[in-house]
């Protein structure tokens, strides 16, 4: 269970460009639903994913995350339970160490990183069948370095990797917008996959409003810092793309474009 | 002769500081200019063990530890302070000034007479064929113990995550690790590094200056570059050995522009010139410049 408490949120406080995101925002998120985010850009999408990771701080309010107060724990800390895949494939991998080195470093989240031996030898089967599973062969690469790889397969890896330990959030930040349609339809189909199996509870922003239909328990639309769609279950796999992109419009004719 | 044993002697002393300067400079992307100052701190804490009669061997021990205590105080400030890094270097680095003068009690400590590392009773009970290199064995005991220690650092854990803080540091946070703590551990290993060059370097001259440490961090940084980006296409070497021959080179070099009839005094600038040459020859200049200038 995620919870958001009133949450306010300024940009730039005290000066002339304060800007107000979130005022009195609250949202609760059971375990297990998978929540699908769009809106215009400058909506707060991915303000409200950095506030839960705790990328940024908020002004007022609270983050509770399975009944523990957590808006003043550090961002590292909190991802002991986040796995979090970005825009930018480059973000989820060290692009100077192979993928074996990858995902040894990222099997071992969670414990001490000591002085033991970085990778593991009686692994790297595993890893080479999970690596099979994104059928892009990158299980006979395992000593090539993750800087050589395409944007599609550095992504795939990176949601590998960070769903790797057992973790009960997965927070995706438009974690297919830098692919092209075909490899972000893997990458998406593969994120179902992974999603279910391990049942994370899943919040993922994205611009592609298939996406959002398609996949998902619940869908949120935001909209100057306020959800004006919240959709679950059946009103959910009622919606279509239509509906959605309808809303879209009528926002930008009340904001006058 | 002697000259060829002299610019190894050199170059294997400044290998172990550029060694640490790798850490920095190469794996955390962190220009550290602490060199400047843990370099003649190394040198300080060994002059005043070795003068008062300790154990030469046990002075580098101590002198690494110094050299990692500066280290830390620069990561500490630079990630808790969130003082940026060049200048959080020389914060550390211009306090380090009066704290060498403090331990070594002097500006010039000569240790004559004193038993280091390099003149004992254990050591020079070494064939008398072998004296005139007994200097550069133990140099290069010392040198290569550090590189292999090292490497075998850099493929734990630990080191494994060292790296990824300099490759993506957003990963480290991610992997819920504090990418600072793995900052403040790379300095405090580069600068225990630096530090033991600094003890091994005053043994071998036998003397502590208080200003032997200007221009540490250029020395530095030329043999890490020079070393990478000669046997950048050599997959079979590791970096660290390459950072090693790459010092080894550059003082060959420094000796080269001496023996053309320059002063003792002239140095400073040939290793300036030196490093420049090197930085545009390689070319290296343009993305540490972007980033850091």
């Amino acid at each position: 269970m995620l919870e958001l408490k009133h949450i306010d949120k300024y940009y730039n406080p005290g000066t002339i460009n304060e800007m107000c995101l979130f005022r009195d925002f609250n949202l609760s998120i059971r375990d297990g639903e998978f929540v699908s985010v769009v809106g215009s850009n400058g909506s707060g999408k991915t303000s409200l994913l950095n506030i839960i990771c705790g990328s940024i701080d908020v002004e007022n309010g609270q983050i509770i995350m399975d009944g523990k107060d957590i808006t003043g724990m550090k961002e590292f800390s909190r991802h002991q339970k986040i796995g979090r895949v970005f825009q930018n494939p480059a973000a989820g991998t060290s692009p100077g160490m192979t993928i074996l080195e990858n995902l040894s470093l990222a099997d071992n989240k969670g414990k001490h990183y000591l002085l033991s031996r970085g990778v593991n030898d009686k692994r790297i089967s595993y890893y080479r069948e999970e690596l099979s599973r994104l059928r892009l062969g990158l299980e006979d690469k395992l000593d090539v370095k993750v800087g050589s790889l395409s944007g599609g397969q550095r992504q795939a890896l990176a949601l590998l990797m960070s769903t790797m330990t057992p973790i009960e959030f997965l927070i995706l930040d438009e974690h297919t917008a830098a692919l092209d349609p075909k490899t972000a339809e893997t990458i998406m189909e593969l994120t179902d996959e992974i999603v279910r199996e391990k049942r994370l509870t899943t919040i993922m922003v994205t611009h592609n409003l298939r996406y959002a239909v398609e996949y998902g328990s619940r869908l949120l639309m935001m909209h100057e810092g306020e959800c004006i769609i919240d959709a679950a279950g059946e009103e959910k796999a009622a919606l279509n793309v239509d509906d959605i992109l309808g809303r879209f419009n009528e926002i930008s004719i009340a904001c006058g474009n | 002769m002697t000259l060829i044993i002299g610019v190894l002697e050199q170059g294997l002393i400044y290998g172990i500081l550029a060694l640490g300067s790798y850490i920095t400079y190469k794996i955390l992307d962190f220009p550290d200019l602490t060199v400047d100052g843990s370099f003649p701190l190394g040198a300080a804490v060994t002059a005043a063990i070795v003068t008062k009669g300790g154990n030469p061997y046990a002075a580098f021990l101590i002198s690494a530890l110094a050299g990692a205590a500066a280290g830390a105080c620069t990561g500490l400030i630079h990630v808790k302070c969130k003082v940026r890094d060049l200048l959080a270097g020389i914060i550390v680095m211009t306090g380090l000034y009066t704290v060498n003068y403090r331990i070594a009690g002097m500006a010039n400590v000569p240790l004559f007479g004193s038993e280091t590392a390099f003149d004992n009773e254990w050591i020079n009970q070494i064939p008398q064929g072998l004296a005139s290199y007994k200097t550069l064995m133990v140099i290069a005991v010392v040198a290569v113990m550090v590189k292999v220690l090292l490497d075998l650092y850099l493929k734990t854990k630990s080191g494994m995550l060292l790296r990824a803080t300099g490759d993506n540091e957003r990963l480290v946070t991610t992997l819920a690790k504090d990418s600072g703590t793995m900052k403040i551990i790379g300095l405090a290993i580069s600068n225990g590094l630096v530090a033991l060059g600094g003890s091994v370097m005053c043994q071998q001259q036998r003397f502590f200056e208080l200003g032997m440490g200007t221009g540490t961090v250029v020395i530095c940084l030329a043999s890490v570059i020079i070393g990478t980006s000669v046997f950048k296409n050599a997959r079979w070497m590791k970096a660290t050995t390459a950072v090693v021959i790459g010092s080894v080179f550059y003082r060959a070099c420094v000796a080269l522009a001496m023996n053309l009839g320059l002063e003792t005094t002239d140095m400073k600038l040939i290793m300036a010139v030196l490093f420049l040459i090197i930085l545009i020859v390689t070319a290296d200049r343009k993305k540490k410049v972007r980033n850091h200038a």
